[in-house]
Formats: structure tokens, C-alpha cells, sequence
């Protein structure tokens, strides 16, 4: 290499450069994952199950790995705290995917009222997305709780 | 078909959540595949699952091809009366799954 700068410019210019793109960076990442995540996805099935009513983000948690190297099966976990005892109990969790070619992965009931919700399984996923989850209340309240889940390999699609 | 492993505390306390781990052996076709000519395999996963405790429903799952293949739960049931935990399944082919558990409640 010719006309090479002298290490300690070339390591102060890099240097500059990046900290502007994560001052650039940092507040736009921020605001895309704020904007999407308490926005619903445009799901018919979704649509069918909510009729209109407004879920509130709260109290019901969904928790997913942030990246999953295989989409075949991603471990989930749902869990809502108690008590529930005076007031609603939890009827059922509805699961659902923005991207499998089958959004709704599962529906999770309790035909008693639980004491404690907390729901583990594995999912398949076809790649990287949100993944949304809905508590319907023996009221007919509604929660919802969703998770950004990169995924390298994607599921459901390989035709091998 | 039928196969299955289940994990339930050796004691549960009365009135308190107990948990319980199911996994069952299912391919849980998705329908998506092609075989070695081909042709498409049809889907085959299991519909529906439900866990009785003492014949009483008390959690029950319905699944389609985006629960993973061999299915894992994991799930609270609140102990009642000692007893035994009834779990089944039912897939596209109706071919229909059973496991049991007993629970000793104190």
C-alpha cells in the first residue's frame, strides 16, 4: 500500500466516523423499535379473535430468545402474574406469528381458573419477526405482549 | 406414536401451583416438505392436547405446524386432592395419544 497515514490518524478518523453513525444511528433504531412495538399486526385472524376490542399492553409477558439460530424450534415462555382470584381469570393465550405461512401457532386454555400462568413450549419460525401474543380475560378483557425474534435458519420452508 | 415423557413433582402442596413437563414424540408435519419425488407430505400435527387432573380439563393446547416438531410444554396445575394427571393428544391422522401421572397432594 502506498501513501499510507500514519496509524494513529487512520485509527482517530475511523474513530470519528463511527461515533457519528451511532449518534445518527442510535436515536433512529430507537424510534423504529418504540413505533412497532405496541402496534398490532395485519392479521385477519387477529382481527377475528379481537372484534374490535383494544388490548392493553401490560401485565401479560411473552419472552423469546433475541436470536435464534434455528427457526425449526425457538423456545417461548408466557406468563401473566397473579392474583387473579377477585377479579378476571385468564381464559386463554392466543399466539401468533406475523410471517409463518399459518399465523396462529397456538392456543393455549384454561378451562379452570389457573393460579399461576406461566407457559413454556417451542415454536417454528419462519424467519426473523415479531411474534404476538394475546391473553383473553374470563371478562373478555384482552392483553397482548409481543417479541422481535431474529432468526439465521427459518422454519416451516425447507422443502427438503 | 405414543410416546411420551412426562416430569410431575414426587409431592405437591395442597392449594399451591405445581408444574408439570410434557414432551411428546410427534413429527408435526408441517405439509410444507416434499418428498423424494416430489410430491407434497401432507400435513400431520397434533390438533389438540389436554391435561385432566382427576378427569377434570385443566389446561388444553390447540396447536397447528408452528409448534415445533416434538412437542415441549411446560404448564402450572394447582394442587387439589392427590390423584392423577390425565394427558392426551390428537393429531390430523386421529391417531390419538395418552399419558398419566400421578399426584400426591400433602
Amino acid at each position: 500500500m502506498k501513501n499510507r497515514l500514519p496509524p494513529n490518524t487512520i485509527s482517530r478518523r475511523r474513530l470519528l466516523r463511527s461515533a457519528g453513525a451511532i449518534a445518527i444511528a442510535a436515536p433512529l433504531a430507537g424510534l423504529v423499535r418504540h413505533a412497532s412495538a405496541q402496534t398490532l399486526p395485519a392479521l385477519p385472524v387477529l382481527n377475528s379473535l379481537l372484534a374490535g376490542r383494544i388490548p392493553r399492553w401490560e401485565r401479560l409477558r411473552l419472552e423469546l430468545p433475541m436470536f435464534a439460530d434455528n427457526g425449526q424450534a425457538v423456545p417461548i415462555r408466557l406468563s401473566m402474574p397473579g392474583p387473579f382470584a377477585p377479579g378476571p381469570s385468564v381464559q386463554a393465550i392466543h399466539l401468533f406469528s406475523e410471517r409463518n405461512p399459518v399465523p396462529d401457532m397456538a392456543v393455549f386454555e384454561f378451562p379452570a381458573p389457573p393460579l399461576k400462568v406461566e407457559v413454556d413450549a417451542r415454536v417454528r419460525l419462519a424467519g426473523s419477526q415479531r411474534v404476538l401474543a394475546i391473553a383473553v380475560m374470563s371478562d373478555g378483557t384482552t392483553y397482548a405482549a409481543g417479541a422481535d425474534v431474529e432468526v439465521t435458519i427459518a422454519g416451516c420452508l425447507d422443502a427438503s | 406414536m405414543a410416546d411420551s415423557r412426562v416430569n410431575v413433582p414426587a409431592e405437591c402442596r395442597r392449594g399451591e401451583p405445581f408444574e408439570v413437563r410434557i414432551s411428546i414424540r410427534h413429527a408435526m408435519e408441517t405439509g410444507y416438505r416434499t418428498d423424494a419425488v416430489g410430491s407434497t407430505i401432507p400435513r400431520d400435527v397434533i390438533q389438540r392436547f389436554t391435561c385432566r387432573y382427576n378427569g377434570e380439563p385443566v389446561f388444553t393446547v390447540r396447536m397447528t405446524q408452528g409448534i415445533a416438531a416434538n412437542p415441549y410444554l411446560r404448564f402450572f396445575v394447582t394442587a387439589r386432592e392427590s390423584g392423577t394427571l390425565d394427558f392426551e393428544w390428537i393429531d390430523d391422522g386421529g391417531i390419538r395419544g395418552t399419558a398419566q401421572a400421578p399426584v400426591k397432594v400433602v
